[in-house]
């Protein structure tokens, strides 16, 4: 062996070496960097532990799925967090059913819209108060205890996904606080995820028969909603804006 | 002069004591307030009464922005305790938990401004038993 040749063995053993480094007995490097895919979201967390940074919740809707004049994810949802559901211009919607059609071929979709809980949420980096913000599983929400209703994320948001309160609120459940002179949007239905739970929007489509609504953790390559996003052609809306969406849509580009 | 003045003010102090006699033993018995769902408290009721501000305000944060939903001090949970046996409710009169305690306290309450003045748990089932902190 010449000395080039050992000199190189001896360096790559000792990368090597640095690589596999033990941080406690049986714990490696590599462990800890791979620690939030293997096994974060198989596992319910438990009541006392936080959010974690390993899973990250979307949903996938499919549009082919979905049907035009179906309201039933808007109607859940609005049961779900007490919202009236009236549609005067000023009152709160979380979900919004859209039509779309393309002029030249013809082609309708109908598709909910909601809060896209993006990766990169304009709404945080523009609220002046810190009051809109990213959980560690990456769901977006209000805290309506720091919010002064200034509205500069429903400015910034792309999705036109938050709403003001303007009037005195009643009927509250009591998983979710609202009040007047706050914004606020879908939640995900975070008092249901906490438990363990699915958004009702979901629940309520699959009840329905249309099943147009997948919910599950992005990050855990297990998951439904990953394995569908691996084998199909999927869209985050204005995905220009690379505010890397958590919510995608399936059959929205043909 | 000086004995005139000191007279004065020992008959001003005698009439305020005469007077404030009733209010404090009003304010000895504390607001009265009818019958609440369940007991005990997570807490020593005196901490309670001074404290409890300040421990809703820090497991919130938890709540909300970590999304721990076990909190020792959660509104709802106060809530479903405290609640009116007859209604279930905390806001409503001047007998009701938090209402009566405020008004009497005369300090602002506007947490249910946005949150749930209710019980999760309907009147009908109001077996104690079935309430946490009932059991302990
Ligand atoms: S309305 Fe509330 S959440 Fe939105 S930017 Fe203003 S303070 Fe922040």
């Amino acid at each position: 062996m010449n000395p080039v040749d050992k000199r190189r063995r001896e360096f790559l053993g000792s990368a090597a070496a640095f690589a596999g480094a033990m941080i406690a007995p049986g714990v490696f490097l590599y462990d800890y960097a791979n620690a939030g895919v293997s096994d974060g979201a198989s596992r319910p967390r438990g009541p006392a532990e936080p959010a974690s940074a390993s899973v990250r919740w979307g949903m996938l809707i499919d549009t082919t799925k979905c049907a035009s004049g179906c309201r039933e994810c808007v109607d859940a949802c609005n049961r779900e967090n007490g919202l009236p559901g009236t549609t005067r211009s000023t009152d709160s919607q979380w979900i919004r059913k859209v039509d779309l059609k393309d002029l030249r071929t013809g082609k309708a979709l109908s598709v909910p819209v909601m809060c896209q809980h993006c990766a990169e949420p304009p709404c945080v980096d523009v609220c002046p108060t810190g009051a809109s913000f990213k959980r560690a599983d990456g769901i977006v929400l209000v805290d309506r205890h720091t919010c002064i209703g200034c509205r500069y994320c429903m400015m910034a948001c792309p999705y036109k996904a938050r709403s003001f309160v303007h009037e005195p609120t009643t009927g509250q459940k009591p998983d979710v606080p609202r009040g007047k002179g706050c914004v606020e949007s879908c939640t995900l239905c975070v008092h249901k995820v906490d438990r363990g739970g699915t958004p009702s929007c979901v629940e309520a489509c699959a009840a329905a028969g249309h099943g147009a609504i997948l919910f599950g953790d992005l990050n855990d390559p297990q998951s439904e909603i990953a394995k569908r996003i691996r084998e199909v052609a999927t869209a985050q809306l204005r995905a220009d804006l690379r505010t890397d969406n958590g919510v995608r849509y399936q059959g929205i580009s043909g | 002069m000086k004995a005139a003045g000191l007279v004065r003010g020992a008959l001003v102090a005698a009439l305020l004591l005469a007077g404030s006699a009733a209010g404090l033993a009003a304010l000895a018995a504390g607001p009265s307030l009818d019958p609440a769902r369940a007991g005990p408290c997570v807490e020593d009721p005196k901490v309670m009464r001074r404290s409890h501000m300040d421990f809703l305000k820090h497991d919130r944060d938890d709540t909300v922005r970590r999304g721990i939903r076990g909190v020792k001090h959660s509104l709802s949970a106060c809530v479903d305790c405290h609640a009116n046996k007859a209604d279930g409710r905390v806001l409503g009169s001047d007998r009701h938990f938090c209402q009566g305690c405020h008004a009497f306290a005369a300090v602002k309450l506007d947490c249910f401004d946005c949150h749930a003045s209710t019980a999760r748990i309907a009147p009908a089932a109001t077996a104690a038993a079935s309430l946490p902190g009932a059991a302990r």
